[in-house]
């Protein structure tokens, strides 16, 4: 219960806190919207041209934000010694790993609606079809990125070159999820029922299952330096 | 670095911790508070060993530092609610709002701890020490950014915490308030320990000039 109870305190800081400063949440959406707007300039009118791209483009979108929002994640922390209060805490670390990765999932996620629902609106792209399949594309997807960001953001926190180091530990990994999201989104967007992306959800939620474990079982030791 | 400290503090004692800039104030207090491993040594907290069993010990611990660990977008209330449910204790509105009444903010209960001033976020510290209900307190310059009832605020703090059986270390640069409420003082310099003394063998003058003498001879050792 007072794993649950401190998870959960964590979470509702964080979004508290979000919804006070809003660092993220205005940094994030004006960010969607140049990206928007880029890819709009790129890709022109052509419809064949831009049903092919969209996946990879909807997906970098989502991850350009999510290394923005997830690499500041902890900076909260870093101001007034808190990142040491939470060390002196007692019980389980892991707890605050869980209410940090759901405050980012709550973020992403907030972010991903926005963008989808503008791709469908500037592209003129039906995603109401295939809606619920999609959206669990997105949620394993999500849980994925967020599970590996919000260890890593911990773990460059407290690093001068956080911002450069950041995103090169964390692309790599991401390899796997990017992989079978990119692939999913895309054959969901031509219309393909969800058994035939089966294997990539398999994919996603083994990736997420490893990445989830890794991140409860290590993020004690990355808190206590 | 620190080498070769060894000191035992009893409940109800305080310690101050005098010494020039980097002298090892407050690594010793980051040791003391389990926050930094040793290299070698012992630490004992209340009969347990706090190097191999940090978290048993931490509980009895109360750290205020340069930073007083408080959320700047969170109000005053809702910073002590945090830390309580943290460390697993009762964050029951009564018991935060009584806290909140002894440091005298319970008028500002509800304000965002950004438009606190350096004193107040300091007796917000010392609110979440008092729902801790640590045994020991360890305080990192806690005279720094105060005027003087922020100052006399903490002092009369240390004293009742003190009467209560609490124990205390408190790294400062201030002489008078290092004689006037700790029962030892202690001179720390290029990482040692040179002198551990009753506050009551030692004048404000004596200790200025011993800690002239020793600083100056450790700064000037090649």
């Amino acid at each position: 219960m007072s794993y649950a109870r401190r998870a959960w305190i964590i979470l509702w800081k964080d979004l508290l806190v979000e919804r006070r400063a809003k660092e993220q949440t205005n940094a994030l959406l004006f960010f969607c919207l140049v990206l928007l707007f880029l890819f709009q300039f790129a890709l022109g009118p052509d419809r064949d041209r831009l049903a092919a791209a969209l996946p990879g483009l909807l997906w970098l979108g989502f991850i350009l934000a999510g290394l923005l929002g997830l690499g500041r994640s902890f900076l909260t922390e870093r101001e007034n010694d808190c990142w040491e209060g939470l060390r002196l805490t007692p019980g389980d670390k892991s707890a605050i790993y869980l209410g940090k990765l759901a405050g980012n999932c709550v973020l992403m996620t907030a972010v991903e609606i926005v963008l989808v629902v503008l791709f469908g609106v500037f592209y003129n792209v039906d995603l109401w079809t295939p809606a619920a399949p999609l959206a669990l594309v997105l949620a394993l997807g999500t849980v994925g990125l967020a599970a590996v960001g919000t260890l890593f953001a911990a773990m460059t926190t407290q690093v001068r070159a956080r911002e450069l180091l950041f995103p090169v530990l964390l692309l790599p990994v991401q390899v796997p999820v990017l992989l079978a999201t990119v692939s999913a989104t895309q054959a969901l967007l031509l219309g393909q029922p969800l058994a035939d992306v089966a294997h990539w959800l398999k994919l996603l939620a083994g990736a997420d299952l490893v990445y989830l474990t890794i991140g409860l079982l290590t993020f004690e030791f990355v808190l206590e330096g | 670095m620190i080498d070769g400290v060894s000191f035992r503090l009893a409940a109800g004692q305080c310690l101050a911790l005098l010494g020039p800039n980097g002298a090892g104030k407050t690594t010793l207090l980051r040791i003391l508070a389990t926050l930094l491993r040793p290299s070698a040594g012992a630490l004992q907290v209340g009969g347990l060993d706090a190097l191999r069993e940090p978290d048993r010990v931490r509980p009895l611990l109360g750290v205020v530092a340069h930073g007083s660990l408080v959320y700047e977008d969170l109000t005053a209330r809702e910073n002590l609610r945090f830390w309580e449910i943290m460390r697993g204790g009762d964050a029951s509105a009564a018991r935060l709002a009584d806290a909140l009444a002894q440091v005298e903010l319970d008028a500002v209960a509800d304000e965002r701890v950004r438009t606190f001033s350096a004193g107040m976020k300091r007796r917000l510290g010392l609110a979440r020490v008092l729902l801790s209900q640590a045994r020991i307190l360890l305080l990192d310059e806690p005279f720094t950014g105060l005027d003087r009832r922020g100052r006399k605020w903490v002092s009369e703090f240390l004293l009742a915490f003190k009467a209560a059986g609490g124990a205390a270390v408190m790294a400062t640069h201030s002489f008078g308030g290092g004689l006037g409420l700790a029962d030892r003082i202690g001179i720390l310099a290029s990482g040692r320990l040179l002198l551990d003394r009753p506050t009551a063998d030692l004048s404000t003058e004596e200790l200025h000039r011993v800690y002239e003498s020793l600083t100056d001879s450790v700064e000037a050792a090649p």
